[in-house]
């Protein structure tokens, strides 16, 4: 985590791109503590989506052009613990990028009602589902710009899809669908729940969906890997 | 002290591997017995590293079956792993890393506790050279140097099976010289190697028997001596010419009869004898008969010559290979 935190498309797409959306909504909020209590979740989804997806790209591009990624193959610990170990560290800096918005949130508005055990375990399920989408996506490139071009696919889209800034009943109807196939949805629609804005489903379908979405990913990666790489 | 290995080291028959159309490697059967240096030996493209990857579980066979250590590979991969070292061709330790921490992660990847690392660690970075680097970055190492710790990394959790792809290519003639004098040493304390190279001369000097695999077949596999046997106690002379048409091979054959008589690919003529050969008196006649002599070496025949005769490639081809990945 150490050796890839001041890489460049790291800085760029991991931390100024979500402090930068941050800084905009906070401005754009001013001093109206509601419409800032419903924008802060899709903030802190955000700086979790970026920060993990480019983090997991520049470890992997590195790590597989470096071969590190062989050795690891080589030694004897199973695939599955090589790859959760391997995606902690850009989990840990997709946290770490939430308490970005979560620390300005303090600052700019009234955040004493905010459900934190609701809201700590949703963050770190949408680190974890990040993570592994751009896992997933990382084990087909080969380089640093090729990921995180094929991440903004899935990044950007997620954006305007599922919740972040405007409920998805705000969306066109033909688009709601597409909405409730997207993990990041049930991830702000807890973050809804705990700290403010329009909320969708029960905690308890969007905690389930969303570690489903975890473990569908994680094992598509793992495949992946075993088709990709090992061969 | 290393972990040695009894029976069968490495068990592989039929092993086979298709990238599209193309059959890297086609149906071989290896086998290297415990404590055994074994060179495999061929050109580029011939199979070797494909072979390798194969043999070390990076990559799985199309066909056929693997044993490391009487461990069955396709039902319990990791567990062979735990008892083989590899070496690649290219370093794969993190660039960010200094010598000493990219030892200790090695050891950590095959649960080896933390004073024992930092202890096994410690005596490789002497061992290979490289204790005054040892807190240097790995980056800032000399291809050389980056070889070395690449093989103590291998080497960290003591396996009896240690797997090398061309460890000698690419860097600079002293750690070339180190790292064989170290390979001998393991070989010496009972450790299994098996070696991929395209030095025909690296292998004839360290291993014990050679597989030659050319396009993904394995044309021959024997001991040393056996291989050297054709050659033994024979001379060659390799006579240049500035026009190789001008050859008088027919009168050459009169001439001497007790001498056999080649004509090379790219004009040169290989005079080979069972006893020692007079230089001047063949040139002599060649320059009376009108060819031109350019140039006459003297050489003894060594595996080499075993190798193009086996494989039909010419030895000059590996040379340019030689040359090729030495300015790499």
């Amino acid at each position: 985590m150490q050796a890839y935190y001041l890489k460049p498309p790291n800085v760029s797409w991991g931390l100024l791109f979500p402090l930068a959306w941050t800084g905009m909504f906070l401005i754009r909020s001013g001093q109206d503590s509601h419409s800032l209590l419903s924008v802060l979740p899709g903030m802190i989804a955000l700086s979790v989506l970026f920060g993990t997806s480019s983090m997991l790209a520049v470890a992997v591009t590195f790590e597989k052009k470096a071969k590190a990624f062989e050795r690891l193959l080589l030694s004897p610990i199973p695939l599955y613990l090589l790859m959760l170990a391997k995606t902690s560290g850009a989990v840990l800096f997709g946290m770490f990028n939430a308490l970005v918005p979560v620390l300005l949130g303090f600052w700019f508005a009234d955040l004493s009602g905010a459900d934190w055990g609701m809201a700590v375990p949703a963050v770190l399920l949408i680190a974890v589902v990040s993570t592994f989408l751009s896992l997933l996506l990382a084990i087909l490139a080969t380089e640093v710009f090729e990921v995180q071009t094929l991440s903004n696919f899935v990044r950007f889209p997620m954006i305007f899809l599922c919740g972040l800034f405007f409920p998805v009943s705000a969306l066109p109807l033909f688009l709601q669908p597409i909405s409730f196939l997207l993990p990041l949805t049930y991830g702000v629609d807890i973050l809804h729940h705990a700290i403010g804005g329009e909320q969708l489903l029960p905690p308890a379908v969007d905690f389930s969906v969303l570690a489903g979405f975890c473990l569908l990913l994680f094992m598509l990666s793992l495949r992946s890997i075993n088709k990709h790489w090992i061969g | 002290m290393m972990n040695i290995m009894t029976g069968a080291a490495i068990r592989a028959r039929g092993l086979e591997k298709r990238f599209g159309d193309v059959r890297a490697v086609q149906g071989i059967d290896i086998e290297v017995v415990a404590g055994e240096l074994f060179g495999f030996l061929g050109p580029n493209g011939a199979g070797k590293t494909t072979a390798m990857t194969m043999l070390t579980g990076l990559s799985r066979p199309d066909a056929g079956s693997i044993e490391i250590g009487g461990i069955d590979c396709s039902k319990n991969p990791k567990a062979a792993q735990h008892l083989i070292g590899v070496v690649p061709d290219e370093s794969n330790l993190y660039p960010e890393l200094n010598g000493f921490e990219n030892l200790c992660f090695s050891g950590a990847l095959y649960g080896m506790r933390r004073d024992e690392r930092r202890r096994k660690a410690s005596e490789l970075l002497e061992l290979f050279g490289l204790g005054a680097a040892a807190s240097r970055k790995f980056s800032g190492y000399s291809k050389g140097m980056k070889r070395r710790l690449v093989i103590a990394a291998a080497i960290m959790h003591n396996p009896p099976l240690l797997f090398l792809d061309e460890p000698t290519s690419g860097i600079d003639v002293e750690s070339s010289r180190m790292i064989r004098s170290l390979l001998s040493d393991l070989h010496r304390n009972g450790v299994t190697i098996f070696m991929t190279t395209h030095f025909i001369d690296e292998a004839e000097r360290l291993c014990d028997r050679i597989a030659f695999i050319v396009n993904g077949l394995i044309v021959r596999t024997d001991t040393v001596e056996r291989l050297l046997q054709p050659v033994h106690g024979r001379y060659a002379l390799n006579v240049s010419f500035s026009d190789a048409a001008k050859v008088p091979l027919m009168d050459l054959e009169r001439a001497f009869p007790l001498l056999e008589f080649h004509m090379l690919p790219g004009g040169e003529l290989r005079v080979e004898s069972g006893e020692a050969l007079k230089t001047g008196a063949l040139v002599r006649f060649l320059e009376e008969a009108g060819a031109e002599v350019t140039e006459a070496k003297k050489r003894v025949l060594s595996l080499e010559d075993v190798f193009v005769e086996i494989t039909g490639i010419g030895a000059g081809h590996m040379q340019k290979e030689k040359e090729g990945r030495g300015r790499r």
